[in-house]
């Protein structure tokens, strides 16, 4: 397998900062043996003597400067230029369930456009009595609903099909994001126009340059797809297709069309770019899967993680991560601390959502040793998230898409982790 | 059953419909009048579109390839091109006249785009350079890979294998790592913007994402 790459020598360069000084007992400040009285007690602080900022400091705020490696990353190399290309979601550094938008990840094809809410128009035509034309104005005068939903890119984790990549979950798992929607759903929109019932697919595009046309059946269209302008309280970001976004939950992330602009009721599919050339899912045998729009059952651990190394040394230690099903939602995950040899059932913070992002727990009680981390989901249509094995048995190595396999990190004794690979 | 409506929204006039609709369908529906051939298209594509895709639609460094490629999609590295991979011309149509040139979308004639295709689908071998491309010929072109797509299987043979309760205790006899991403070392690094770019392309390429 790793003949398949240029290999390198190990390249230790210190990858989170403070890593390299992560060794066990290197954080010990704070400890119950401290000796010495701690002066950060016993000497009054500048913050408990003077003031903080005022009110009027931060209309709109961002984190604080000393989490200002939560952000989000690109991998130069992954595309040609920038502007059709990915970045990743800091999942390593995240808890809970609900995405920040300000970090949360962002692919576009013709970069993220500026398109004003008064020159935003949305029109529906094709196979309907009324071919109409909305405002902004216009959808926000519909019945809203809210609606919690992860969306994940189809290529999340498609650079590790062939192997072990990129050292971090941010970079193997962070194309995805989960947020609070409110918005009117597009049945609301197409009963508005009077759909007909020879519709049997809706094509959906941008208004941005790629367009990014996708054909989706009117049978989805009519369950639960949302035609969204708010995400976690607020407008949608730039970056995530403001003001107007199509919402398709549970489905890859290449069909929740931003900056939608129209939407056509068909006899047939449209068969764009990208549902032929793109997101289409090439098997061994050179025959493609096309329309494979169901996000699989996956998880991730994402601390401890390669950027999100053990600092502290031995005894308890939170392992946690994310889980999610484009089926319905999580029932249950398992971890495993050697490798898939025996596993535990972790703790859900709370019940799993539909087509929702699962925050789950284990707590150990960590005896210093080597670590082989994966976690394992199951979801209500009692699917279990396969090994990368397993999928490679089926797929082979060229899908690029849907990889939903079982990822294993490597924890060393000195608090590190890595990406691996294990039989 | 009669929806209820809110009287929101306006009628759409014609105009509007014809400037937004351009979708093509594999049937050629959706197509516009004109026509274009692969001699009239090379000199459009070496003004518009070689910079990127090369003169002979082969593509330059990461940018994609129109041509080539032809029964490798069973390799390993398979070449997935307008020629080798894509099931229908109609898209090449659509996406070309619709999203091309890259940074300059939505200005190209019914007659550019038809020479453009027809010289995409010479670069492939697939028409001679004097067949001339319109709503007319237009599915007189066979397109290799047309067959090659299935719809998704997943449920059948996928889901019903990898569902049930899991193994829980001695799953495996031993746990060997067989690949470590540090040996690679392709991933960005946080704390300079000089090593982000230092390796890539040599090291990467295998398994580059598709965008």
């Amino acid at each position: 397998m790793s003949d398949t790459f240029e290999t390198k020598t190990p390249n230790r360069r210190a990858f989170l900062r403070g890593a390299a000084t992560a060794g066990v007992g290197a954080f010990a400040a704070g400890s119950a043996g401290a000796q010495t009285p701690d002066p950060l007690i016993t000497e009054t602080q500048e913050w408990a003597q003077s003031f903080g900022d005022g009110v009027d400091a931060t209309p709109y705020g961002l984190p604080i400067k000393y989490e200002d490696d939560v952000v989000r990353r690109n991998v130069e190399w992954l595309t040609a230029d920038t502007v059709s290309s990915i970045n990743f979601t800091p999942i390593h550094a995240l808890d809970g369930t609900i995405t920040p938008q300000g970090c949360a990840f962002e692919r576009h094809h013709s970069g993220a456009i500026e398109l004003k809410k008064e020159d935003y128009r949305l029109m529906i035509n094709g196979l309907v009595d009324r071919p109409l034309v909305f405002t902004y104005a216009d959808l926000e005068r519909f019945p809203r609903e809210n609606h919690t939903y992860f969306l994940e890119c189809a290529a999340n984790t498609g650079m590790e099909w062939a192997g072990a990549q990129l050292n971090g979950a941010q970079f193997t798992h962070g194309m995805i994001h989960n947020m609070e929607y409110t918005g009117v759903p597009l049945r609301t929109l197409l009963e508005e126009a009077g759909y007909e019932t020879a519709g049997k697919w809706v094509y959906v595009e941008g208004a941005d340059a790629s367009s990014n046309g996708r054909s989706i059946p009117m049978e989805k269209a009519l369950d639960d797809v949302l035609v969204a302008f708010k995400a976690n309280g607020e407008a949608l970001r730039k970056e995530h297709g403001y003001p107007v976004r199509l919402v398709v939950p549970g489905w890859e992330g290449n069909m929740w069309v931003k900056w939608i602009r129209r939407i056509e009721v068909m006899n047939a599919p449209v068969e764009s770019r990208e549902e032929t050339s793109k997101y289409t899912d090439t098997l061994a045998n050179g025959i493609s899967r096309k329309w494979t729009w169901e996000m699989d059952a996956k998880s991730v651990v994402t601390s401890p993680s390669p950027q999100s190394p053990i600092k502290h040394g031995k005894g308890p230690l939170v392992i946690t991560g994310l889980a999610w099903s484009g089926r319905g939602a999580i029932t249950r995950v398992d971890v495993s601390k050697d490798g898939g040899k025996t596993w535990e059932t972790a703790r859900l913070a709370k019940p799993g959502e539909k087509m929702a992002l699962t925050r789950f727990y284990l707590d150990v009680d960590w005896d210093g040793e080597d670590m082989f981390l994966q976690s394992r989901a199951m979801d209500e249509t009692g699917y279990v998230q396969p090994t990368k094995t397993q999928l490679r048995e089926v797929r082979g190595l060229n899908s690029i898409y849907h990889n939903n396999c079982i990822q294993t990190w490597w924890v060393r004794p000195n608090g590190e982790a890595e990406n691996v690979e294990v039989s | 059953a009669v929806a209820q409506t809110y009287g929101l929204g306006r009628a759409a006039l014609p105009e509007e419909i014809a400037a937004w609709n351009l979708d093509v369908l594999p049937d050629g529906t959706g197509l516009p009048e004109g026509q274009g051939d692969a001699i009239v298209g090379e000199e459009i594509f070496a003004a518009k579109c070689a910079a990127c895709h090369g003169d002979f639609a082969e593509g330059i460094g990461n940018w994609p390839k129109l041509a080539g490629g032809m029964d490798t999609l069973d390799h390993e590295d398979p070449l997935k091109t307008v020629g080798s991979y894509w099931p229908y011309l109609s898209t090449s149509f659509d996406y070309i006249r619709r999203s091309m040139p890259y940074g300059d979308a939505g200005t190209l004639t019914a007659d550019e785009t038809y020479a453009i295709v027809a010289y995409i689908l010479y670069s492939n071998d697939l028409i001679e350079d004097d067949f001339v491309l319109s709503k007319e010929t237009f599915l007189d072109v066979e397109m290799p890979n047309a067959d090659g797509f299935v719809l998704d299987d997943r449920m059948e043979s996928e889901v019903a294998m990898w569902s049930g309760e899991p193994c829980m205790t001695d799953c495996k006899d031993s746990v060997e790592v067989t690949m470590r991403a540090l040996v690679l070392d392709v991933t960005p690094q946080e704390e300079t913007t000089e090593a982000a770019a230092e390796e890539p392309a040599a090291a990467a390429e295998p398994v580059v994402a598709e965008t």
